[in-house]
């Protein structure tokens, strides 16, 4: 147990890492090796991640399992990690959905083949991904973020649709032009403090920091500007469908499941706690942009005949959720927003492998050709439905949490936070969920019902197979647990969140301090 | 005299090394003349051996005008080391090419890294002039050495003008500092001009000139012009030379003449850096989007590479030695990082360039089904170039906008930040050709051991940089400029 203590999220983050080079160094041609290579290291590290999740003291709202290692002395950046409440329940997700991948993709290689590459870059992605959720550097933090980039950009590009080329080197700028600033962010944090730090935890503390609220939030924008366009927030999200919607299945599954979650989580873990103050004067924005993407995702939806971009565009939606959450700044409203984080990950990801598998048999994405696919595979319809109604948020299932506890939270945000605005996002946030079961609802009606059209009528399809089911019963089974006992997250985020509150309430009682002088 | 031929070593073995290789040229017959590479990666070797051994002392000889400290002495070995891999692109390029005079080509090229060596210890106006001079002459040379190739002959003339021109605009700069201050010597000029008022006019004069000369050095706009033609007139380990060697040894002159000299003058230069920095990256990069050939797109990015280099410069101080030191390490940081992926690149695209493969974007199509570790290094190389997560060119540019950050320059960091987002476009669009595309041909692009472990070396050392940057951070920061 000591080894997980000391080293279990370090070796969760690496050992995928590990597995890449191991397969690097594989001679191509040997798929076999290769996949089991792949298969044990995600695997090794999901179970690792597991052991830690056992070890976690829940209730406890500071970090646990810290560790600080010289990095790079000469600029002062540290590899300084930990994990609380709010980021452990992301880097089970990450590593359940990644290790879920490697399952699927052992009978699903894209084309154009290349197996050893393929796995090799989806490895080299989760590091990125896991490590996002772990580091307490900021610079440790870019290092990781920008780490999910390179891999993701040829995932797309080689093994994409057909507009791939396009979808890659859009998805590569966009990101890139906002993570760059984001790290002006960081710089200008660093040169702020005193002492001078990269380093989150201390740069929460009362007067490391000490700023004019101009140049606030000045960086608060600069880093708002990185997160948002990973959320994607509106109107920030025009790399989202289209890399969406051309990334290979496995690519969209992390997309959607993780890689969009570290924006989210950038705002809970850096931009919020470090910079408070400017967190307020920007939520009622956030809170504004986040109904937008509410409605306008619906929006989105309705007009798609093509089931994957469909999907795609839902995700503009929830995340729309999740950033109404955070803009609340309550303890309901963090919760809210890990809590549709993870359903959304576990909900959207299952979405992307059935469209994934629909298109394997079908070979299109377009509703009007799937029609009648009730009746030709009914246990792939009946999935689809499954996940549907989940991401429109019925009772009961997952994602229904996270909705409605967002837009509680915009109810009674913050004290201090403008109610009209709040109140104004949660009445249109309400609308969108209408929007929103209705789009989801008509894409069954379209997809599941009816009559197959001419040309596929003749055909006959594999209904499920029984490694599908393997790679999605977790995923599955996760929708309906949490759906029916949300306290699994819950119990884990409540302190965090709670602490995280506090912070922003901290501050505002210093600055109130000082103005009563 | 103060004479102390220890630390003069390096040079002399050096100077002994090229005459050596052109004496014994001549009396060897067509088919040993490959004994010129042997000869000359011996004798640089053996420098190098000398420069490390000189490291940690500080020794001053000739009343100041030559130094031995850190700073120097890392130089120093960046330029061996850049020779030393250039040299091994070259003995590659030279066997294709058949035609130019290995015994010529590497005694230039020795006397050129001689040139570099001097300039990293001179602290005096006259011998960093000579050996800018000692530099640009057999460079002159070896731009045009395929004598009977006419654009290689362009390459040189176009060369020889431009540099003769800044040339003489610096020294009229430099003679302007003399009739200021009565000195050459950088350490008194710089005293004397501290003590003097209304000089404004005369010395804005004098560094406009200095800045002429080294532009053209380091190719920054506008004095860049004749980058792209020489560039890809020229053979490419020449290129290879211009980019890396000879741009590094253009910034350790600026420097010196900036910072030692006329430090006292920031407020005076200082917008003029951050102007030309914003410019030539702005340009390099714009260029770079429309070319379709590889050196060519190299010498535009060459170009913005030096613009990156040249805007820390655009927030010095007059008085923040802390400052200054930020900006120094970052700029050392970046060069010695730039010797690696710009090097390799070059290597790469000279490797490309080879039976079977091409100078054209569009040959590069399909080459990771080809050539994979070609193609993945060569992708190391660019993405690094831009600046990209996980390879050591992203740290060069974060110790970049640090510096920028730290002296306030948030306007330059901006515009930084918006050309890095445009030099991706064109550095994954090779990327994009050599993964997304598919190749006409399946036949790998074959390479010499020399060349590909040039190559491996140096993607080794951008990817490690990459994951562990406080080597480089660290050398940098040992170098002591101040």
């Amino acid at each position: 147990m000591n080894l997980v203590d000391e080293w279990g999220v370090t070796l969760a983050v690496f050992l995928p890492l590990l597995g890449a080079l191991a397969i690097t160094l594989t001679p191509k041609g040997m798929d076999g090796i290769q996949k089991i290579l792949a298969l044990a290291s995600t695997g090794a590290a999901l179970v690792i991640g597991v052991m830690v999740a056992f070890a976690f003291q829940h209730g406890e709202p500071g970090m646990q399992f810290e560790k600080t290692i010289s990095w790079i002395p000469s600029i002062n950046a540290n590899y300084h990690i930990g994990i609380d409440g709010i980021s452990l329940p992301l880097i089970v997700l990450s590593l359940l959905v990644t290790f879920l991948c490697i399952i699927y993709a052992y009978w699903h290689i894209p084309e154009p083949g290349n197996t050893k590459a393929f796995l090799a870059l989806i490895l080299l992605l989760e590091t990125g991904m896991n490590g996002s959720f772990i580091a307490l550097d900021l610079i440790l933090f870019f290092v990781f973020w920008e780490l999910v980039l390179v891999p993701m950009y040829f995932l797309i590009g080689i093994w994409g649709g057909e507009r791939r080329q396009y979808a890659a080197i859009k998805f590569f700028l966009y990101t890139l032009f906002g993570s760059l600033f984001m790290l002006l962010g960081f710089l200008a944090l660093y040169f702020q403090s005193e002492p001078n730090t990269f380093d989150m935890i201390e740069l929460q503390q009362a007067g490391v920091l000490n700023l004019p609220i101009g140049l606030a939030n000045l960086i608060f924008g600069g880093l708002a500007l990185g997160f948002a366009v990973k959320v994607p927030m509106w109107p920030f999200h025009t790399w989202l469908p289209d890399a969406h919607t051309e990334a290979p299945t496995i690519g969209s599954v992390l997309l959607a499941a993780v890689l969009l979650k570290m924006g989210t989580y950038g705002f809970m873990r850096i931009a919020i706690p470090i910079l408070p103050e400017p967190a307020q004067v920007f939520a009622p924005f956030i809170a504004v942009l986040a109904a937008i993407a509410i409605v306008y995702g619906a929006l989105c939806c309705l007009a798609q005949t093509n089931l994957k971009r469909m999907i795609a565009f839902s995700s503009v939606g929830h995340m729309g959720f999740v950033m109404l959450g955070i803009a609340a700044m309550t303890p309901e409203g963090f919760n809210a927003a890990v809590f549709g984080m993870v359903a959304h990950g576990v909900i959207t990801g299952m979405l992307f492998f059935l469209a994934g598998s629909i298109k394997e048999r079908y070979h299109t994405y377009e509703m009007p050709d799937l029609a009648g696919m009730g009746l030709k595979i009914p246990r792939m319809a009946g999935l689809l439905a499954f996940c549907a109604i989940a991401s429109l948020g019925l009772p009961g299932l997952a994602g229904f949490w996270g909705e409605v506890m967002a837009l509680l939270s915009a109810y009674r945000p913050l004290e201090g936070l403008n109610l009209t605005v709040f109140r104004s996002a949660m009445v249109v946030g309400a609308i969108g969920t209408v929007l929103t079961a209705g789009y989801f609802l008509w894409m069954l009606q379209r997809v599941n019902m009816g009559r197959a059209p001419e040309g596929s009528k003749k055909h006959k399809y594999a209904d499920v197979q029984r490694l599908e089911m393997l790679a999605w019963a977790p995923l599955l089974a996760l929708i309906l647990v949490l759906g029916l006992y949300p306290r699994l997250i819950m119990d884990t985020t409540t302190s965090s969140v709670t602490r995280l509150t506090e912070t922003v309430l901290g501050e505002r009682a210093q600055v109130a301090q000082v103005a009563d002088r | 005299m103060d004479l102390d031929l220890a630390a003069l070593l390096p040079e002399i073995i050096l100077a002994l090394t090229a005459f050596s290789v052109l004496t014994i040229d001549l009396f060897l017959p067509k088919e040993k003349r490959g004994i010129a590479f042997v000869l000359a990666v011996g004798g640089v070797l053996a420098t190098l051996a000398a420069v490390i051994n000189l490291y940690g002392s500080n020794i001053t000889i000739l009343d100041g005008t030559f130094v031995i400290d850190r700073f120097a002495v890392i130089f120093k070995i960046v330029f061996c080391v850049a020779a030393l891999m250039i040299f091994c692109v070259s003995q590659a390029y030279l066997k294709d090419d058949g035609e130019v005079p290995h015994g010529e080509f590497f005694t230039m090229m020795l006397f050129a890294l001689l040139g570099m060596l001097t300039i990293a210890s001179s602290r005096d106006l006259i011998a960093i002039f000579v050996a800018l001079e000692m530099i640009s002459m057999p460079s002159f040379v070896l731009a045009g050495i395929r004598k009977s190739d006419i654009r290689s002959n362009e390459a040189a003339l176009k060369f020889f003008l431009f540099g003769v021109l800044s040339s003489a605009l610096m020294l009229f700069g430099m003679s302007l500092i003399y009739g200021l201050t009565g000195a050459t010597n950088l350490a008194d000029i710089s005293e004397s001009l501290a003590g003097q008022t209304g000089i404004e006019e005369v010395s804005l004069v004098a560094i406009l000139f200095l800045i002429v000369g080294f532009g053209f050095k380091v190719s920054a706009f506008p004095f860049q012009w004749w980058v792209p033609d020489t560039y890809e007139g020229a053979p490419i380990p020449v290129a290879a030379f211009l980019s890396v060697a000879s741009k590094t040894a253009g910034f350790v002159g600026l420097f010196q003449v900036m910072f030692l000299a006329l430090g006292g003058l920031a407020d005076t230069w200082r917008p003029m850096f951050a102007i030309i920095g914003v410019v030539t990256i702005t340009f390099g990069n714009l260029v770079a989007l429309q070319q379709n050939q590889i050196v060519r797109l190299l010498a535009y990015s060459s170009i913005a590479q030096a613009g990156y280099m040249l805007l820390p410069l655009g927030v010095a101080s007059a008085t923040d030695t802390d400052l200054n030191t930020r900006i120094v390490f970052a700029v050392v940081t970046y060069l010695l990082v730039y010797a690696f992926m710009e090097t390799g690149a070059f290597a790469s695209a000279s490797a490309f360039g080879r039976r079977g493969g091409g100078y054209m974007v569009d040959d590069y199509a399909g080459m990771f089904a080809r050539s994979p570790v070609l193609a993945l290094s060569m992708s190391a190389f660019l993405l690094s170039l831009a600046g990209i997560i996980p390879f050591a060119g992203f740290w060069a540019k974060l110790v970049v906008f640090q510096a920028l950050i730290a002296g306030e320059g948030i306007w330059l960091a901006v515009a930084m930040v918006v050309n890095t987002v445009v030099a991706l476009f064109f550095y994954a669009a090779v990327v994009k050709r050599m993964f997304f595309d598919k190749a006409e041909v399946m036949t790998p692009v074959k390479l010499p051991r020399v060349l590909a472990g040039t190559i491996g070396v140096a993607a080794l050392v951008i990817v490690i940089g990459g994951i562990l940057p406080d080597f480089f951070a660290r050398l940098a920061q040992n170098s002591h400029f101040f």
